[in-house]
């Protein structure tokens, strides 16, 4: 048995499952949390992003949620896996979204309106940010430290900078929201590795039963998480 | 040929599903037409797949898929409307059991005085009261007509609550504001949760009267009037926007389904778009429906002689305009009716920090389950110093909060939204707060309505619908106000820290934030057809043979959710089809 063989070809196999509509909108496989639980224990390469898109995730995903007294960041969650997975799914490509023109701009309030699904967002938002830090700074972003990063991104929040045909600000909202569902969504997808953002909330992931604690007059829940695997901590 | 039965229904939600279980009893032959695919528990809510937070609430797998169609909106009728692309503001259903299988189950019945407000605001406080554009309208029906379709509602939902008064007796500690009914809760009322309990010492402390939710979510095992069965609820806190695993929480899908498909009279198709009814030369007389099958993408027609549209309000007001039934309101004029008093509520979320030896463990709970008062919902305070129409109860409604929406919403309004400082609220926001809603009605204004867009249009070639919609003075201050009085609730719950959300005047509707799915009207029912579009029998006073369904008939948006005043006006509308229409086919109203 040659482990390198095997395991393309089993992540062929649920990147498949992954990239289909009807795994999403439907319950296709019903192994299929196995199948993807199998594949979180794989060491990752990506496969959406190239190697130094994925160094700035690695990067810009640390400083907005970064390892601290609280638990662990980014990084250790393994939230750019969990992003190069996501690439793969109907989301990134807006299949949900109602993506017919005209595009035209209005008030923020009424919500986005560009002609671009997360894949683009994602491909056009790294290059942008890279183009602006070198600009600034001389340096590709995962180089500059990490002052430097935050004073990017607290730019990018704040609505200053324009990434080519992408307002900075809508970036930046893409991956805050991307970064936070990595750290914790169940692990399957990649993301919360060790089930460490749920250890942080005290959230007991898939236990789904309350029966007992509906009222404990405001003691903290004593289970730990478990995930739709099975795994626990 | 065309093929011909005796009735067709739009949309296998709750409305839809009501209306077949009804008319097929009476003996017709029905066909349910659903855009969405079939659903059923066992796969879509099946453990533990169904208990994946980005699967279900953040994938938004349940829900409506905007890439087919849509709605535009703007604020003001001078903008240009532009799509509403992602699902955020409201979360519309698709698939059989439509929103009813991913609902919360927050059950209520209706506050009687709503039922008459614009009566009963003239009575109390003389026309001038009323503010200059706003629609404020009777929908023609009373409180003691619709009690026995509330009642065998609940009969059906298996709804957990505690009464206050049955017959004229006082029975419980049930909500002191509310009307008499005939018959108790089937099921007693959802347990607290901590929060909620808390709440309830601090509202009662207060001077206020608070009250069990009425839950859709059962609190023990039930068999409903039709044989449907319901396991206990474990308040596993994947409800609102989940598909119930241990078949608790109310649904078509659970609770009237199960015997329908057994019913050798009815037949549902799904991934059945219905792009019209279809009308006679007259149109006053619908002869069927067109519908797109979503699979051959292939167009196919039924006739039938009596229509039933229960395809969720927004729907049914678009289907009756791309379908020329009654006559498209126009707010110049102020002619037509088809779109008029387009309403929504007027909801904040306020929160609560307890000490942090407090845990508020918010992943406990269940959809329906919470307690609120209603001090300050409908006429039960006096308006007549404060000027506005309206009112919200006010509530702690724990239906279960997970990790991924709480990050998103943590931060914010000057406190950070990343990084470490980020981190440490979160933190402290998840395990020690819980959250007061004021869930508040929305009156109607001559320049919020519905109408068709005049650009974009959906994957069927039809014009989306364009909703024109924004927050009025009147029911921004009635959210002020009422957000004041939870104040004092706060400090009586021993608050560390509280952050009191309320709208601010000016504020435009924005559709990038959950609100809530509970919009209503634009085709409302009433007694006079040049302000109404439906009889009080949710009858079109236009082409008699179509009824709709749904809270498109609510003249206003009312306080509480809508889903039980929804299914009493379905077994109502349904009661005088099987009594009187179906005798003698015609207006059950005369114009
Ligand atoms: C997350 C969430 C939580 C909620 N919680 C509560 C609550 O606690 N309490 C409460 O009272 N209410 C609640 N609601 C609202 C509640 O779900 C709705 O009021 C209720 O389900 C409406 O029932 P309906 O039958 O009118 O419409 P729906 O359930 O929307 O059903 C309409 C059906 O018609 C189909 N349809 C639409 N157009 C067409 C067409 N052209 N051709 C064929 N089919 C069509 C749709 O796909 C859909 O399945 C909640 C809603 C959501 C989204
Ligand atoms: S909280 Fe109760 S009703 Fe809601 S999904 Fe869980 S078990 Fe079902």
């Amino acid at each position: 048995m040659e482990p390198t063989l095997n395991a393309p070809r089993r992540r062929s196999v649920v990147k498949g499952l992954l990239g289909t509509t009807s795994f999403w909108l439907a319950s296709g496989n019903a192994r299929w949390s196995e199948a993807l639980a199998d594949e979180a224990a794989q060491p990752y390469r990506p496969i959406f992003f190239d190697i130094a898109e994925y160094q700035f995730l690695e990067a810009a995903c640390e400083r907005l949620f970064p390892a601290d007294h609280n638990g662990p960041g980014a990084k250790t969650l393994g939230v750019a896996e969990f992003l190069d997975r996501q690439m793969q799914t109907p989301y990134a490509r807006g299949e949900n979204w109602y993506m017919s023109g005209p595009f035209e701009q209005g008030p923020a309030n009424l919500g986005y309106q560009l002609p671009f699904v997360p894949k683009d967002l994602y491909r056009k938002g790294i290059a942008g940010v890279e183009r602006y830090a070198r600009q600034q700074y001389g340096k590709g972003f995962a180089a500059l430290s990490a002052l430097q990063q935050d004073e990017i991104l607290t730019a990018l929040e704040g609505g200053s900078v324009q990434l080519g045909d992408i307002p900075g600000r809508v970036f930046f909202e893409q991956l805050r929201t991307n970064t936070l569902e990595g750290a914790f969504a169940d692990p399957l997808y990649g993301g919360n590795r060790g089930l460490g953002g749920w250890i942080m909330l005290g959230f007991p992931g898939a236990r789904a039963d309350f029966m007992d604690w509906v009222n404990q007059e405001g003691a903290s829940y004593p289970i730990g998480p478990v995930s739709i695997s099975g795994e626990t901590a | 040929m065309v093929k011909h039965v005796d009735a067709i229904i739009v949309g296998a939600g709750w409305a839809g599903s009501i209306m077949a279980k009804e008319l097929t009893e009476a003996g017709l032959s029905v066909v349910m037409l659903e855009r969405g695919s079939e659903r059923t528990t066992p796969v879509e809510g099946a453990y533990p797949e169904s208990i994946d937070e980005l699967r279900g609430a953040i994938r938004k797998r349940l829900f409506q898929n905007l890439s087919q169609s849509t709605v535009t909106i703007r604020n003001t009728i001078d903008q240009t409307a532009l799509p509403y692309r992602q699902l955020a503001a409201f979360l519309p259903g698709e698939g059989v059991g439509g929103a009813g299988l991913h609902w919360s189950g927050v059950h209520f019945r209706v506050a009687p005085e709503d039922l008459r407000l614009r009566s009963a605001v003239i009575e109390r406080y003389g026309e001038k009261f009323i503010p200059e554009g706003m629609n404020l309208q009777d929908y023609g029906v009373s409180y003691e007509e619709l009690e026995p379709f509330f009642d065998k509602a609940e009969k059906v939902f298996g709804t957990s609550g505690e009464a206050y008064r049955v017959q004229g007796k006082i029975v419980g500690n049930g909500n002191v504001f509310s009307s008499d009914r005939s018959d108790n809760f089937p099921l007693p009322a959802m347990k607290d949760t901590f929060s909620a309990s808390v709440f309830r010492d601090a509202a009662k402390n207060a001077g206020y009267h608070p009250y069990s939710l009425p839950a859709a979510n059962a609190s023990r095992q039930y068999t409903n009037t039709y044989g449907c069965q319901m396991g206990p609820c474990n308040f596993c806190g994947y409800c609102s926007g989940y598909d119930c695993y241990l078949y608790s929480k109310a649904s078509p899908n659970v609770n009237i389904l199960p015997v329908l498909r057994q019913e050798p009279r009815f037949s549902l198709i799904p991934n059945a778009h219905v792009l019209r009814v279809d009308l006679d030369s007259t149109k006053t007389k619908a002869t069927g429906i067109t519908y797109l099958d979503t699979k051959t993408r292939k167009e196919h027609s039924l006739s039938a002689d009596l229509i039933i549209l229960g395809a969720f309000q927004f729907n049914n007001v678009h289907l009756m305009l791309v379908s020329g039934i009654g006559k498209p309101y126009d707010p110049v004029s102020n002619t037509g009716t088809v779109g008029r008093n387009f309403v929504y509520q007027t909801i904040t979320s306020s929160r609560v920090w307890l000490p942090p030896s407090t845990y508020t463990n918010q992943f406990v709970g269940a959809g329906g389950a919470g307690v609120a008062i209603d001090d300050f919902n409908s006429m039960n305070f006096d308006h007549g110093p404060l000027g506005f129409v309206g009112g919200s109860p006010v509530w702690v409604n724990q239906a279960g909060v997970k990790p991924i929406a709480a990050a998103l919403g943590a931060g914010g309004g000057g406190t950070p939204r990343w990084g470490s400082a980020y981190k440490d609220s979160l933190v402290n926001t998840y395990k020690h707060s819980l959250g007061i809603d004021a869930h508040g009605s929305n009156m109607a204004y001559r320049d919020v309505y519905l109408d068709l867009d005049p650009t974009w249009k959906d994957a069927y070639g039809q014009p989306l619908l364009r909703m024109t919609f924004t927050w009025k003075d009147n029911d921004i201050r009635m959210n002020q106000y009422v957000v004041s009085k939870i104040e004092p609730i706060a400090r009586a719950m021993g608050a560390t820290k509280m952050n009191l959300v309320h709208l601010n005047a000016g504020q435009p509707f924005d559709t990038r934030t959950y609100q809530t799915t509970h919009l209503g009207g634009g085709a409302i029912m009433g007694d006079n057809p040049q302000t109404s579009a439906l009889n009080r029998y949710l009858q079109s006073w236009d082409v008699s043979n179509v009824f709709v369904i749904g809270s498109n008939a609510f003249p206003q948006g009312m306080g509480y959710n809508p889903t039980g005043m929804v299914a009493a006006l379905a077994y109502w509308a349904a009661h005088h089809i099987r009594t009187t229409y179906l005798k003698s086919p015609g207006p059950l109203v005369k114009a």
